[in-house]
């Protein structure tokens, strides 16, 4: 142990803060955090004067006015005499709505187009990358209007299907219609109905909030059985196929459950100028889930080939010399290696799909931006509160996800050192 | 050249040769697209040999050794280990797989697997050996190979000749009848060299068939019991190492020894 001495004392002059390259950082960072701050104050107070000059002070209160304007596609009960803030809500929902759609369907595609760019045959891997050039390489929005136009241009109109000389006809045993309006699909509809759930905003059905018990309970059953699989494999060696098991540990009670409550399907009928019942996904959804879709896989293929290319050859040879198939060899070698590629590049691409699914306002889908800061703010004149709100929802939005993903990363993180 | 290994008594007593054949290769050519790596290879080696390959780069070694459990894959000629014949048959890959171990010049350690995972890994999935049973397996190689105690520890965190030591014992678990070895010792510093080679060697005394693509000549000299130099795709000359060292038949040799020899 060396002796124990304390360093020569320092003396300090003014003039190091400028010329002391320990001091002259700190001291610009705080005339720049001066400076900012300031600006920013200086904005706001004159913002908040002018505002208050014009007669219209930041208030919130509009939110409780009367709406006095109709939205067809819809996750909850909505009229036009509801309010500014239930017609937000409503906007909010068909935001999510088509971010979590556009997500999950970009995810998969993403990965199967991944792996496929990778392929050893020539065809399929130069395939996917010409897909792969054409849809990043075009900005979004006109693939969004690409999408929504070729349903509302060649699709059939509900008319077209009326009569005895119809010129279209109903899919799948005449239960989806493909309208330029949109498309029908059958809803589920029970017989022996157990009511509704008021949770206040909105009414929950009680048959779904069965199913989905039913449905979770399942899969944790199902999680349970692979962990007795796991069991069986530490003890034995021997690790029994828990496929078909866990199939029937998750389907049967579903079936069990629909069945008590008299599920069946409502087909979607044509009745005066349009088709009535039915869950109906309107045109502009559509286009603008496949056009955020087909524009963000892309990137998600990209993502997961570099993930996956970016493990060494190495390690996949080791994993053959040892004797693993290539399946066992992706599964157990290579892609725990790729995730932590792969995610914080999903983050990236969720967070984008989200912000990208706001330029519904240009095809008329009525999510946060087309009616927060379209018709509302139109109707009310408050752009400053409207403008705030929307940037305050989709931060909070972006940091969720990006939260939950972080989260879900710091799981598959490689522990090295 | 290092003699690194030269210091230590080695025990030959278990080293013998036998009459039995663990592989033999005849009129084996390979080509990447038009050019052809190996060229008319045959070569017989018998259970219990240590045959050292040497050769300057390009020549084919690595592609040689790679061929035998077929992470390369040739297209004239046979390669039989141990009775089955490599073709694209999965099940005779599969087969001679689980009986060939392999050790890299890069280690090739699964990074996100612990040291004692990356030795059952294998074991549990391919030979369906219980967990607790293939990890005491793996505990017996890791004491083997003389890093028991870094068994719960990361790849990242262990040396090059401990990483090293750990994808021999990885191999080993799998119970191989045959080792290969491609240049185990091309990206170490002395003296891990030669913690590495003395696993090799201890190898050897037990009887293993084994392998080996090295620029180690004091190994060579002392452990193999034969010499194969290859050039240009082919194999040039083999001999016993003394013969080989001593007295080397064709020119490609001469200049070959004496360039790495020579200093």
């Amino acid at each position: 142990m060396s002796d124990m001495t304390s360093p020569p004392k320092q003396s300090f002059k003014f003039s190091m803060l400028l010329y002391d390259s320990r001091y002259r950082g700190i001291t610009i960072q705080i005339f720049v955090l001066v400076m900012v701050l300031g600006s920013l104050g200086w904005l706001a107070g004159n913002a908040a004067t002018n505002l208050a000059a014009l007669g219209k002070p930041l208030r919130f209160d509009f939110l409780g006015d009367t709406a006095s304007y109709d939205i067809s596609q819809r996750l909850i009960d909505y009229k036009s005499t509801d309010s500014h803030g239930r017609a937000v809500l409503v906007g909010l929902l068909n935001t999510l709505l088509v971010a979590f759609m556009g997500c999950v369907a970009a995810t998969i595609l993403g990965v199967i187009g991944g792996v496929l760019r990778l392929s050893n045959n020539w065809l399929v891997s130069r395939l996917v990358a010409v897909y792969v050039e054409i849809f990043r390489n075009i900005p979004v929005l006109l693939w969004i209007f690409v999408c929504m136009f070729t349903i509302t241009a060649i699709a059939p109109q509900p008319r077209d299907f009326r009569g005895d000389n119809a010129t279209a006809s109903m899919l799948l045993n005449d239960s989806v219609a493909v309208t330029n309006r949109g498309i029908y699909l059958p809803e589920p509809l029970f017989s022996r109905p157990l009511g509704d759930l008021n949770l206040g905003i909105f009414n929950m059905s009680i048959e779904l909030l069965v199913l989905l018990v039913v449905l979770f309970g399942g899969v944790y059953a199902a999680r349970w059985n692979n962990a007795r699989a796991n069991r069986i494999q530490v003890e034995t060696g021997d690790r029994p196929d828990t496929t078909w098991a866990n199939v029937a540990i998750i389907v049967v009670p579903l079936l069990a459950a629909l069945l008590a409550m008299g599920f069946h399907i409502g087909k979607p009928e044509l009745k005066g100028f349009n088709f009535k019942g039915g869950v109906n996904m309107s045109a502009p959804l559509i286009g603008l889930w496949l056009g955020l879709t087909l524009y963000t896989t892309t990137y998600i293929i990209e993502a997961v080939r570099s993930g996956i290319q970016s493990v060494s050859k190495g390690q996949s040879e080791a994993a053959f010399a040892l004797g693993l198939r290539p399946g066992r060899t992706m599964s157990l070698v290579i892609l725990p290696q790729a995730l932590r590629v792969i995610i914080p590049q999903l983050i990236s691409q969720y967070l984008n799909l989200t912000k990208n699914s706001s330029l519904a306002v240009a095809i008329g889908y009525m999510d946060l931006v087309s009616t927060l800061g379209g018709i509302t703010l139109n109707q009310t004149g408050r752009e400053m509160e409207a403008i705030l709100m929307l940037m305050a929802i989709y931060l909070t939005i972006s940091l969720l996800i990006s939260a939950g993903m972080n989260w879900y990363n710091t799981r598959v993180k490689l522990v090295e050192r | 050249m290092s003699d690194v290994a030269v210091e230590r008594q080695i025990d030959r007593s278990k080293m013998q040769v036998s009459k039995e054949v663990a592989i033999e290769i005849v009129n084996m050519n390979k080509w990447y697209g038009q050019f052809h790596v190996l060229r008319d290879i045959n070569l017989t080696v018998h259970k219990g040999e240590r045959i050292v390959i040497a050769g300057p780069s390009g020549s084919g070694k690595s592609t040689m050794i790679r061929c035998i459990n077929r992470l390369e894959e040739h297209q004239q000629g046979s390669i039989i280990v141990d009775g089955t014949e490599l073709t694209s048959d999965l099940k005779n890959i599969d087969k001679i797989r689980s009986e060939v171990g392999m050790c890299f010049q890069h280690f090739n350690l699964f990074p996100h697997l612990t040291i004692l995972e990356n030795c059952t890994l294998a074991p549990i999935w391919v030979r369906k050996v219980p967990k607790k049973e293939a990890e005491e397996t793996a505990m017996h190689f890791l004491e083997k190979v003389k890093i028991p105690d870094q068994a719960n520890k990361f790849p990242g965190q262990l040396s090059g000749g401990q990483q090293q030591r750990v994808a021999i014992a990885r191999s080993l678990c799998m119970k191989p009848r045959i080792m290969l070895f491609d240049e185990p010792t091309s990206a170490l510093d002395p003296e891990m060299i030669k913690e590495v080679l003395d696993t090799m060697i201890e190898l050897a005394e037990e009887g293993m068939t084994m392998l080996c693509v090295t620029h180690e000549m004091g190994f060579a000299r002392q452990v193999a019991n034969r010499v194969i130099f290859m050039d240009q795709g082919q194999i040039v000359e083999q001999n016993e190492p003394e013969e080989f060292f001593n007295n080397p038949k064709s020119e490609r040799t001469k200049l070959f020894l004496s360039q790495i020899l020579g200093h």
